[in-house]
């Protein structure tokens, strides 16, 4: 029999999420910091208003590009949320997640060859999605001495004829950077300047911390027509299982992107798409009252670090701390595996966000102050050992 | 600060003063001034325990009592009340708009119990115009949270 692959998918590598997945799920009793969504359930009205939709007998497709009182309501958050005036007939693609739109714009916008810069540590689908496009993914390394934001001279180091499009993704998973305004402009300029394309993953918009509030570039002078700004519903409403995100983007590239989309998906759900109208229309009192409820347990985490003696980041968005774990001479992996066989505590290694989260660690903040508590103490008991040992 | 503290205070009273600051991100000794005043102030009432008492072996009814009152001369609604919240089987009066005026909830070991206590006590009160009794067959939520079962966290252990 002919070998039924294709060698491209073949070559590329299954996510390090999943690997420490499988070692943590035969483990009893552990406790989690390694989840990547958030700890609430979908508020109720929201629920409730996808369950009315049931009852209704609303469970026909939709429009390929989304039901559109939601695109309108999309178009309403962004005007109000960053400014930015986008037109819900042709700039505005409803996906399954923000994941889609990653997918579905990548390819709507490379051919083979193009450079795809991916600034990392990020999130897992950005270079498969770049390769099985036909695209040749380039990371950047950010570091931990820029706040783990992406500085000009990081960016024009790898710039070469052939790149194309530049991923953008803050509020950052698994770093929790921000970048500023004052960040974000010399970006756009040398975006402007290489004629380049922006994938801003904004997924984590709404959940930043302190009075600096999450700033797209897409509302940056001349960057609206050069950005596909991807966000969604997951991690703003709590609503990850629903598979809801979207794409805002200049109409010539979402035209392509509704056509990968119309082939590949048809739709998204549609009972989640009438779920995620209540969201944005009354969900403003539900994300305050969580962004505020993440704010108290990154400050417990941050605090936690500090007392054991471990350097941490302080994040200015999502619901991750990074701590740097170089000084106990192990790495990531191991690291992340000692302490989950000692201690039951499961945290990411950072490696699984990129070559260069070696030495870190991803530690959601997203359990209960309870569970918090009990595995800061378990880690602070591995981190003495690890100590005693050095010595 | 105060509504913060107070948020958290509300759904945790037994939270250490020490973690609470972490979490507010101030110091020990300005919460634990702060949560003082608002003792003082009569802000924070109490620290209580929200019990199921349907999940123990005793015995309890609770009943809410519509009561309708003639205010008096000289002796508007406050004094009813009080006359009213004295009692130690009364655990809540509430002043209300629409068609009564008294909401009160009542705690007994028996049906019985709160009825003699709403004919002997309550009804005959000078002020009291009538009574409605209804008790409580089940809570399911009480002080914004959910009585009826534990929540377990689903989620995947790992996501990325």
């Amino acid at each position: 029999m002919r070998n039924p692959l294709s060698e491209t998918i073949v070559r590329i590598q299954p996510s390090g999420i999943r690997k420490f997945f499988d070692i943590v799920s035969e483990m009893k009793d552990a406790i989690s910091l390694g989840v990547g969504e958030p700890d609430f359930d979908t508020p109720w009205h929201v629920r409730e208003e996808g369950i009315y939709s049931l009852e209704k007998g609303r469970t026909f497709y939709t429009s390929n590009s989304g039901l559109k009182e939601l695109r309108s309501e999309i178009c309403n958050y962004l005007y109000r949320s960053a400014g930015l005036t986008y037109q819900p007939e042709s700039e505005i693609l409803v996906t399954v997640g923000g994941s889609e739109a990653i997918d579905v714009a990548l390819r709507a916008m490379l051919d083979p060859g193009d450079e795809v810069l991916i600034p990392q540590p990020c999130f897992v689908s950005y270079e498969p999605c770049t390769i099985l496009a036909g695209g040749k993914p380039v990371a950047i390394r950010l570091e931990e001495k820029d706040n783990f934001r992406l500085t000009p001279e990081k960016l024009l180091e790898k710039i070469t004829d052939r790149t194309k499009i530049l991923i953008m993704p803050f509020p950052n998973n698994p770093t929790g950077a921000v970048m500023r305004r004052e960040d974000l402009e010399p970006i756009a300029r040398i975006v402007e300047e290489k004629d380049l394309f922006v994938l801003s993953d904004e997924i984590y918009s709404e959940l930043t911390y302190g009075d600096k509030r999450h700033v797209s570039i897409a509302s940056l002078p001349g960057m609206k027509d050069r950005t596909v700004l991807i966000n969604g519903f997951s991690k703003t409403y709590a609503m990850t299982g629903w598979r809801l995100g979207y794409a805002a983007a200049p109409a010539v590239i979402l035209k392509q992107m509704l056509k990968i989309h119309q082939f590949a998906i048809m739709c998204a759900p549609t009972t989640s798409q009438y779920a995620a109208v209540a969201a944005l229309r009354d969900g403003d009192p539900d994300v305050e009252m969580m962004r505020e409820s993440y704010d108290q347990r990154r400050r417990f985490v941050l605090h936690a670090f500090k007392e054991m003696g471990v350097d941490c980041f302080e994040p200015e968005g999502a619901f991750y701390a990074f701590p740097n774990i170089s000084r106990f001479g192990l790495t990531s992996e191991e690291f992340a595996n000692r302490l989950l066989r000692e201690e039951k505590v499961a945290a990411v290694p950072g490696t699984a966000f990129g070559a260069c989260g070696e030495g870190f660690l991803r530690v959601s903040y997203a359990s209960s102050l309870k569970n918090l508590k009990e595995a800061f103490s378990r880690m602070s008991r591995f981190v003495e050992r690890l100590d005693r040992e050095a010595r | 600060m105060r509504e913060k503290i107070l948020g958290i205070l509300e759904k945790n009273a037994r939270i250490d003063i020490r973690d609470l600051a972490v979490l507010l991100g101030e110091s020990e000794v300005s919460v634990a001034n702060e949560i003082a005043e608002m003792e003082k102030e009569h802000i924070i009432c109490g620290y209580h325990t929200l019990i199921n008492w349907d999940n123990t072996s005793q015995e309890k009814v609770t009943a809410l009592i519509e009561v309708k009152v003639t205010p008096q001369r000289g002796m508007g609604f406050d004094k009813i009340a009080e006359r009213i919240y004295q009692y130690n089987e009364v655990n809540a009066v509430y002043l209300m708009s629409g068609a009564y005026d008294f909401a009160v909830f009542i705690e007994g070991k028996t049906m019985k119990e709160v009825a003699l206590f709403v004919s002997s006590k309550l009804s005959t009160l000078d002020s009291v115009l009538s009574t409605a009794t209804h008790f409580v067959l089940k809570k399911y939520k009480d002080h914004g949270t959910e009585l009826v079962e534990e929540i377990h966290d689903e989620r995947m252990l790992v996501t990325p």
